[in-house]
């Protein structure tokens, strides 16, 4: 798609991405989208009609990679990262930077561009969200990509993506709801 | 735990449960089959760490899997940290390398998520990163203590290893390295080994940061040191490393002595550092990386006073111990 833009170093490995839009603007555009029942009904209408789902999905790849640089993981990380992709992350890292940042906030992979987790601590403490980053961040599902997370996100499915450190008893790792049971 | 115990505790678990400091080294397995090499290291290191990190495919260039590297330790006599790195291997592979580990008697693992291609002698492979550092931590204490795969499938037994993973405090940004471990902690991490640590006005923030988290309470922090012995190895490391911070006084230090004195100097300087490390509180040992320099690591913790060898001074050393094969090697500067 239309992600041409500075492509020419590093092949396709995934580029750190400035959001164009503030973080916390973001958050009020995701209250205006948050799940509710009439978002899980247009959801599940939009995921019954191929073409009509094909168009959804379509738009929010434009929405969103123009916005965020948005690689249609299909599981939406951003209400957890200071809406900041980790996705654009050249190891796609979703739990936190990893220990190769260059002294001046640099990607080791890409040292021309900002680390994009350097990017994303800064937007979500500056917008109060700063806690979001401790959650654990479950492995990515690969089945979704290229899929809608907005219809993911509306029917559920994007629930426990992020999970609160549990104190003294570790949470499990496990969902039984994925892996053993295919869409 | 009583006291004959703790003086005759072995290995990482051993030093962690006798409070003693511990000491682990570093052990790069060859390109090649040339097994020799692995044992050669081992050897110089027996008796003096109390475990030997065997790196997997490190710096992103192909080596010796770490899983034979590991066997070939344990079977001279040191205790094997199998590292493990989400560069190379998906999910599958990773759970799997990880039962290998736990049927073999592979008693540590480290889990990372491991340099990029970019900077190892394959560029053009595919990074693979299925899963993340933090992912990785928690699927390994997932198979360990709930005896399931990510998939939720049971396992016919279950490993046994100690659970351990990687940070570096001196990685932008700054503020969140201490908060990035206590996610690996809360994830099953049971143990930490730090980047060199040259800065320590950066390092004890850090520290401070995982005691006001309560994580040293949870975790095991074993930090990083390594001796610089050219003004070449400075360089390098300073340019050519991610994620290695050398401060000005250090590279003062070492650039204002004459150059037949750098390598002394060096040393000199890495045994300072060991040394400090072990007064800081929670600092639970040290982890020594000697870039191919495995023959003067036992000087240095001689020097340093640190060690499983150190420690058995007092009570009775273990034969193994009495007869070190390289002893004294390295120290004739």
């Amino acid at each position: 798609m239309g992600s041409s833009e500075g492509k020419s170093e590093g092949g396709e490995w995934p580029r750190p991405v400035v959001p164009r839009i503030g973080a916390r603007l973001s958050y009020a555009l995701h209250r205006v989208l948050a799940a509710n029942a009439l978002y899980r009904r247009l959801g599940a209408w939009v995921e019954r009609r191929r073409p009509v789902y094909r168009w959804f999905t379509g738009a929010e790849r434009v929405i969103k990679e123009q916005l965020y640089g948005c690689r249609m993981c299909g599981q939406c990380a951003l209400p957890d990262t200071g809406y900041t992709c980790p996705m654009t992350c050249p190891k796609q890292l979703r739990n936190g930077p990893c220990g190769g940042v260059g002294a001046d906030g640099r990607c080791e992979v890409h040292p021309e561009l900002v680390c994009v987790w350097v990017t994303a601590i800064e937007r979500a403490e500056e917008a109060g969200h700063g806690a979001d980053l401790d959650l654990l961040q479950r492995p990515v599902d690969h089945r979704e990509w290229g899929r809608s997370s907005w219809v993911n996100y509306w029917q559920g499915r994007d629930e426990g993506l992020g999970v609160a450190p549990g104190g003294d008893s570790p949470r499990s790792l496990v969902r039984r709801e994925l892996g053993l049971s295919p869409r | 735990m009583s006291r004959p115990d703790e003086t005759q505790a072995q290995g990482l678990r051993g030093a962690f449960a006798a409070g003693r400091f511990a000491v682990t080294a570093e052990i790069g397995p060859p390109r090649g089959t040339d097994a020799e090499s692995v044992t050669r290291k081992a050897e110089i290191l027996r008796g003096w760490v109390d475990a030997a990190n065997v790196t997997d495919n490190q710096g992103a260039n192909a080596r010796l899997s770490s899983l034979a590297g590991s066997l070939l330790v344990q079977r001279a006599g040191v205790e094997p940290v199998m590292q493990l790195t989400c560069r190379d291997r998906n999910r599958i592979a990773l759970q799997s390398d990880l039962l290998a580990a736990g049927a073999l008697g592979v008693p540590n693992v480290l889990l990372l998520t491991g340099d990029h291609p970019r900077f190892g002698d394959h560029p053009e492979a595919k990074p693979v990163f299925d899963l993340d550092g933090v992912q990785l931590v928690w699927t390994a204490r997932t198979l360990r203590d709930e005896g399931e795969l990510i998939s939720g499938k049971e396992l016919t037994g279950r490993p046994s290893w100690l659970i351990g993973a990687v940070e570096n405090p001196f990685a932008p940004p700054l503020d969140f390295r201490a908060r990035r471990l206590a996610k690996k902690v809360a994830a099953g991490a049971e143990f930490v080994q730090t980047q060199y640590v040259f800065d320590f006005e950066v390092f004890e923030r850090w520290m401070s940061g995982l005691r006001d988290l309560g994580i040293t309470e949870h975790c095991k922090v074993i930090a990083g040191a390594g001796p610089i012995r050219s003004l070449r190895a400075l360089e390098f490391m300073r340019t050519a490393v991610p994620g290695v911070h050398i401060p000005d006084e250090v590279v003062r230090r070492l650039r204002g002595v004459p150059g037949d004195r750098v390598a002394d100097e060096g040393i000199e300087l890495c045994v300072e550092t060991v040394q400090r490390l072990a007064t800081i509180p929670g600092v639970a040992g040290v982890h020594l990386m000697a870039l191919g320099y495995e023959r003067g690591v036992p000087d240095i913790l001689r020097r340093a006073g640190v060690g499983p060898q150190e420690a058995a001074k007092a009570p009775k050393p273990s034969v193994r111990n009495r007869h070190h094969p390289m002893e004294g090697i390295g120290h004739a500067r």
